[in-house]
């Protein structure tokens, strides 16, 4: 593999190549080189994750709080080890850190657990238009068992969620509002420290969809002062599987759990008579997926050992670049040029986005074309489809120039079906 | 290969709605592409009067639904269904009749690309779905 150094000091792709399997295995797709431009659907995995998962395996196994022999008790710790590292990684108490097999399942514990059980008839959930379905299609579940009602908070021109128009569209029946820190489909970074204060004067909670954002920027719940937070394992160079919400401690202890069994009762009774256990344990019933935690703090370990301002900077630069590169072709229409997050979506001129990604794999790059989960945006975007690239700490300048190379060419994407 | 493709794409003739009475349609579309079509077709006396399409979707969706309303247009039933399946074989890499399939042999790559099979035969699963609801 040719490794050229290109980018800037605080990044060393060179050397983070080379602890990533998928990487230094010289996979291959097409007869190319795989250059992986897929990374707001997922990542890759350095050897520390799946040395910490194997080891589970290999070592470690045993269920969680289910024995008292040795074994037992140092998986425990070592579930109590991970909701501190998540603790420190978004700054919050350890006992805020619910395990959810991943941002969707954490959405739905929050629409399920609290939305079902606090909101009444004619209350507002207030969403956008850029939403991922995870962050949708809970709501109108919601909506449709309590009769409240779903609006939408207006986007701006550019498709960016501002303070103004939250205030215009927020009212004294709003009781929950629901966005992403970061949208999976223009990448824009939503002011939420602002907006938390505001959907607060109104006496409303604030639920982040933290998929887009946890992995690729600082997120301080203390500081932004959101109510709940979501986010995946597997976008962070975790496990599938295995994904994080936070909430505040007393919305927690409201709650109901979505799921009930083992492991997260107290005591319960022939009559019925249950005592749910206290948050966290209340909404982790089963089994856990013990080698996602595991899993997943080496991948929180090994991001925070990056460090999240280095990996932030480092993609507005190669986002920054793309973008240049991509209008140097004439062959592109962007539709996020301006926002901030390593994700670039657009259509080569004259090609259905699925022509284009399918000319693309022949390539050897793996990009997403479609509606990436947040179909409504269509209607704002006026696009039926578009190709989403997206970066992460380890994307180099030479990904990127071997994006802009094919779709240079874009124009012959029926090659693809004839080579 | 690529002209025939490029040019049912750019300029099919079958995608328009229904004319007339007489047809039975299905909607086929997918959790991982944007392909999202209606297909309708109209038999008289065991015979394809019409077969016509209307939706979204890409290239190569575009293009094999297109030509396979064009091939089975004036054909019996069951010469509608035998030329869906030799398609089928060909898409899938096994021995397949050539001689039935005309302009579609123009999808004889598709296995080469996995990911674009469901484009190449979402019209024609359709298809084939209401050719043998009207034949039981």
């Amino acid at each position: 593999m040719v490794l050229s150094r290109r980018e800037s000091k605080m990044i060393d792709t060179l050397k983070i190549k080379q602890e990533f399997p998928m990487f230094r295995n010289g996979i291959q797709m097409q007869k190319h080189p795989l250059v992986w431009l897929d990374n707001a659907s997922t990542t890759f995995k350095p050897d520390c994750v799946l040395n910490a998962v194997s080891l589970y395996y290999t070592h470690e196994t045993s269920n969680s709080h289910r024995g008292d022999y040795d074994l037992c008790f140092n998986i425990d710790q070592k579930i109590l080890e991970t909701r501190q590292t998540i603790a420190k990684f978004i700054n919050c108490k350890p006992n805020e850190v619910v395990f959810t097999s991943g941002t969707t399942a954490s959405i739905n514990l929050v629409a399920f657990g609290y939305g079902v059980k606090f909101l009444k008839k004619g209350d507002e959930i207030l969403l956008t238009q850029a939403e991922h379905a995870s962050n949708v299609l809970p709501w109108f579940k919601v909506a449709e068992m309590t009769g409240a009602v779903i609006r939408y908070i207006p986007l701006d021109k550019d498709g960016r969620l501002t303070i103004e128009n939250l205030k215009k569209t927020i009212t004294a029946k709003t009781k929950l509002v629901a966005v992403a820190h970061i949208t999976n489909v223009l990448g824009y970074i939503a002011p939420v420290k602002e907006l938390a204060k505001v959907v607060h004067a109104y006496g409303a909670v604030l639920v982040l969809d933290g998929a887009q954002s946890v992995p690729h920027m600082k997120t301080d719940v203390a500081d932004l002062d959101c109510d709940f937070l979501s986010f995946s394992g597997h976008k962070l160079c975790g496990p599938t599987g295995i994904g994080v919400l936070y909430g505040k401690y007393s919305l927690l202890a409201k709650m109901d759990p979505f799921m009930t069994g083992g492991g997260m009762n107290a005591k319960f009774d022939m009559c019925g008579d249950v005592g749910y256990l206290e948050p966290p344990l209340r909404f982790e019933a089963g089994t856990q997926n013990i080698e996602g935690i595991v899993g997943l703090k080496a991948a929180v370990d090994y991001i925070m050992g990056i460090g999240l301002d280095n990996i932030n900077a480092y993609e507005e630069e190669l986002k920054r670049y793309a973008v240049s590169e991509l209008e140097k072709t004439n062959n592109v229409t962007i539709y996020n040029a301006k926002s901030e997050a390593g994700i670039v979506t657009f259509n080569i001129k004259n090609v259905f986005a699925q022509d284009a990604a399918t000319y693309l794999n022949s390539q050897g790059i793996a990009v997403r074309s479609g509606q990436h989960c947040a179909k409504i945006l269509i209607d704002y975007l006026g696009v039926v489809a578009t190709v989403r690239a997206s970066f992460y700490f380890y994307t180099t300048k030479d990904d990127i120039d071997a994006l802009v190379r094919a779709v240079k060419n874009g124009g012959n994407y029926l090659d693809a079906y004839f080579n | 290969m690529r002209e025939i493709i490029m040019d049912h794409y750019s300029n099919p003739r079958h995608k328009h709605a229904p004319v007339g009475e007489g047809f039975v349609s299905t909607h086929s579309s997918s959790v991982n592409c944007i392909d999202d079509i209606d297909v309708f077709l109209k038999e008289e006396k065991g015979v394809v009067v019409d077969a016509v399409w209307t939706g979204v979707a890409c290239a190569i969706s575009t293009a094999s639904t297109d030509i396979l309303c064009d091939l089975l247009i004036g054909k019996k039933s069951d010469e509608a269904l035998n030329i869906i399946a030799q398609y089928d074989h060909m898409i899938h890499e096994e021995p397949y009749d050539s001689s039935v399939l005309d302009e579609a042999l123009a999808f004889m790559n598709t296995s080469k690309q996995a990911a674009r099979i469901h484009c190449a035969t979402i019209g024609w699963d359709a298809m084939q779905k209401l050719l043998e609801e009207k034949k039981s």
